[in-house]
């Protein structure tokens, strides 16, 4: 690590920046929550959605947010996150949905080309499954447009047609923050009130309001197989290959999503507090270190997002 | 790190001149001590390792755009700040190598038709910080036929840095004839009042003689925002290619002393809000107290963001439409928390007594109470008139943003704040020359074309010209059968 990180503490890092971010968010929350009839939360109990979850205590009171939490499980989840969301969706007296993929492939609606195959890109099918059956108009979801390339053109306030699809060479003008949030039949918006939040404010944020998280984001023994410089978890799901050395290593998730396609990265951080120095000294992006399914080509985002994924 | 207190009162400035670009004087010492400041600086040491500290001395991030024709070097220049303030990770870095090269447009460009087309089609946000700032950029194309997009990015923008491609111009002359889209773009970047306009002039190392260039631009520049009346923070020659002046300073290249460009964007302010006005609330939520036992005060809270004065227990208030008067009993802050809440921020408003308000509704100061006068008798006095006095006919300068041209007779959806009313176009007084402004009659408005309207409401509203208020006098009309977002109105 550089000296000069060394040097800096947390006591010497402004956190009032966070206040705006704080306020644009409950602003977008209550937006939702009263131009819309159906709207609904994704909650995956990963660390961006549990910030909006506090930013909707705040907008609400505790145990008042007025829509319900959905989850899309892949049937891939790390089993401490899916406690961990229950918990806090009981915690907070919120109504979780939890609809899942391997729903849709009993039904026969998503088929996949080998079992092992990751189920990220299907949770699409999932949900527009689920948008249909509860008629949601309004999704928001915990997307930063620090993430991706093709997030950081996406509007605050995305419209998407029956098929779910997002239209990048046609979107709505976002001015002011005069949102137009009128739909036709069949259609919905997707919500991103923390489009504007990077990863470190995310981390500053969890540090100042000291929100508990799944404890798969701080360092823990894992055992994993170095591939291309990725250190992938060994699972039931993810078995090592043939003539990979299985290692044991501190390691935590950046990102916590399929099992099949979050990789950890090596860290000692055990506080959220920790997490923020590293992230400040950090030369890979979040996806860029942990996410094996956005490599595959320079625009798979772009096209899953045309697909009607978030 | 750095002294300026004021941006508008320093001078950034070619020396050769003394002049910058708004006339302002040059103060040499000034100037001087600024080329010191930004030696020593974090920000030229080249082991300086933190990438995207957070800031210390600004509470908010500072939005700003950047504009100029395809060219010009806009995704280079974004490339170029986000690089050079190491905002740019290894993985991303490595997406935009090209047999060895660093590509830094291909950072911006991040959709696969953009990648084909090799220009920028949508506003794309970045986000950057140094140690005393952060940012977002709003990188929004530089293309006549997005226009749209420019504005949208300009609407809610701090800053705008206008860039100016040098060998794009004659530059010898003493006066050059600038083009079309710098006079384009600035003069959007007005009529949309951000509040800080930066000129950037470009390629300089790509020019002869950079110096006399600077001198001979930066002077047409400053005669051509004299005659329109815009304000001009600061003209700094750059080389994005080369990184010059861009991040780290380039001491006395093209005779000019003074910071870098991000030096000058860390100096400027965010957007004031309009706490100087009455009390303008729009309803956005309404939240009824259900489990309350307590109907001293009215069961609900109203929420939303203030959108100008300042809201405080006591205040004596107006509800818009309804026209009925209350007391505002309790203040709330974004996060419940009892307090004066001022204009730009999110406020729970509980009245003292029970009014039928719904989102869209208005809260607003009354008007003060009319001084009578002692020698004359009251018959004929007036009723006082509402600060924010309610209209239904409004002149208009509208940006139009939709495929549909609009057309006179044609009903559509205006938002105002978070209140709908129909608006139908009375008529389209006149088309506005997208390059200078200038009048010219009109019997529709293209996309991305602009003109002034007169647009009668189904129901009045109370609206300030956007001279006056930013967020009183916006609005945005939208197509009734396409739901799509067509005009961005701002109220004359």
């Amino acid at each position: 690590m550089n000296a000069r990180i060394d040097t800096i503490t947390l006591s010497q890092l402004s956190n009032r920046h966070l206040d705006a971010l704080e306020e644009e968010t409950i602003y977008l929350l209550r937006e939702v929550a009263a131009a819309f009839e159906r709207p609904t939360l994704l909650f995956s109990g990963g660390k961006d959605s549990l910030v909006m979850l506090r930013c909707a205590e705040k907008a609400f009171g505790a145990g008042r947010i007025p829509y319900p939490l959905l989850m899309i499980d892949t049937g891939h989840n790390f089993p401490e996150v899916t406690a961990f969301r229950d918990l806090r969706a009981k915690e907070l007296g919120a109504e979780l949905i939890v609809r899942s993929v391997e729903d849709s492939m009993a039904r026969g609606t998503v088929r996949l080309a080998h079992p092992g195959e990751p189920r990220n890109v299907h949770q699409s099918v999932t949900l527009l499954e689920a948008i249909e059956e509860f008629r949601f108009d309004a999704l928001i979801g915990g997307a930063r447009r620090d993430e991706e390339k093709a997030r950081a053109k996406e509007r605050i306030f995305s419209h998407r047609d029956s098929f779910g699809q997002w239209q990048p060479k046609d979107q709505r003008p976002e001015l002011w923050t005069l949102f137009n949030t009128r739909l036709a039949a069949g259609e919905h918006f997707r919500v991103f009130p923390i489009s504007n939040w990077t990863e470190l404010d995310v981390w500053q944020y969890i540090e100042r309001e000291q929100i508990a998280l799944p404890s798969l984001y701080y360092s823990h023994r894992r055992q994993v197989v170095d591939r291309r410089g990725m250190l992938v978890p060994v699972t039931p799901l993810t078995p090592p290959r043939d003539g990979e050395q299985v290692q044991e290593r501190d390691v935590r998730f950046r990102t916590l999503g399929d099992v099949t396609c979050t990789c950890p990265v090596a860290s000692l951080a055990a506080t959220a507090a920790d997490i923020v120095i590293e992230t400040l000294a950090a030369d890979m992006s979040e996806r860029g270190a942990t996410r094996m399914d956005d490599q595959t080509s320079e625009a798979s985002m772009e096209k899953r997002k045309k697909d009607g994924y978030f | 790190m750095t002294t300026i207190n004021s941006v508008a009162a320093s001078a950034y400035a070619p020396s050769a001149s003394g002049q910058n670009s708004a006339g302002i004087s040059a103060e040499a010492n000034f100037a001087n001590s600024e080329v010191k400041d930004s030696q020593e600086s974090g920000r030229s040491q080249k082991d300086l390792k933190i990438v995207n500290a957070p800031p210390t001395d600004h509470d908010a991030a500072l939005r700003f755009i950047t504009c100029g024709s395809v060219d010009d070097g806009k995704s280079t220049l974004i490339g170029r700040l986000l690089v050079d303030t190491k905002a740019v990770l290894q993985d991303h870095l490595a997406g935009v190598q090209r047999q060895g090269e660093t590509d830094l447009a291909l950072l911006t460009d991040g959709l696969s038709a953009e990648r084909e087309q090799g220009i920028t089609i949508d506003v794309a946000y970045r986000y950057f910080a140094t140690e005393a700032r952060k940012f977002i950029i709003g990188d929004a194309p530089g293309h006549e036929q997005y226009t749209r997009n420019m504005v949208t990015a300009a609407s809610q923008a701090d800053a705008a840095v206008v860039l100016v491609d040098a060998t794009k111009l004659d530059w010898q002359s003493a006066l050059p004839t600038l083009l079309p889209q710098t006079r384009r773009h600035s003069l959007l970047v007005h009529l949309l009042r951000v509040p800080s306009l930066v000129f950037a002039v470009n390629k300089l190392d790509a020019v002869a003689d950079p110096a006399l260039a600077f001198t001979h631009i930066s002077a047409a520049l400053a005669a051509f925002a004299k005659e329109a009346g815009i304000t001009v923070r600061a003209t700094v020659p750059i080389s994005a290619l080369k990184g010059w002046n861009v991040v780290d300073g380039r001491a006395g290249w093209c005779d000019y002393i003074g910071p870098s460009l991000l030096h000058i964007l860390e100096q400027l302010p965010n957007t004031a809000p309009e706490t100087d006005l009455p009390l303008a609330f729009p309803v956005q939520w309404v939240e009824k107290f259900s489990n309350s036992s307590d109907t001293t005060q009215g069961r609900r809270a109203f929420w939303g963001r203030i959108a100008a004065g300042l809201a405080q227990p006591g205040a004596e208030v107006q509800v818009f439409p309804s026209g009925q008067r209350a007391r505002v009993a309790q203040v709330l802050d974004r996060t419940r928390q009892p307090g004066d809440v001022a204009a730009g921020q999110s406020a729970g408003v509980v009245l003292d007594r029970e009014i039928d308000i719904s989102r869209g509704d208005w809260i607003l100061a009354t008007a003060p109470p009319i001084q009578s006068d002692p020698q004359g008798d009251d018959f004929d006095a007036p009723e006082p008139a509402s600060p924010w006095p309610a209209q239904t006919l409004l002149s208009c300068t509208i940006t139009w943003l939709d495929e549909q041209p609009l057309v006179a007779g044609r009903v559509y959806q205006l938002l105002h704040g978070h209140r709908w009313v129909k608006a139908r176009v009375q008529r389209i007084v006149h088309g506005l020359d997208i390059h200078t402004l200038a009048e010219h009659p009109a019997s529709e408005l293209a996309p991305n074309a602009i003109g002034h309207v007169e647009l009668q409401l189904q129901s009045p509203l109370p609206v300030a010209p956007y001279a006056r208020s930013r967020q009183l006098g916006a609005m945005i009309l939208v197509d009734t059968a396409s739901n799509r977002t067509a005009g961005a109105v701002l109220l004359r």
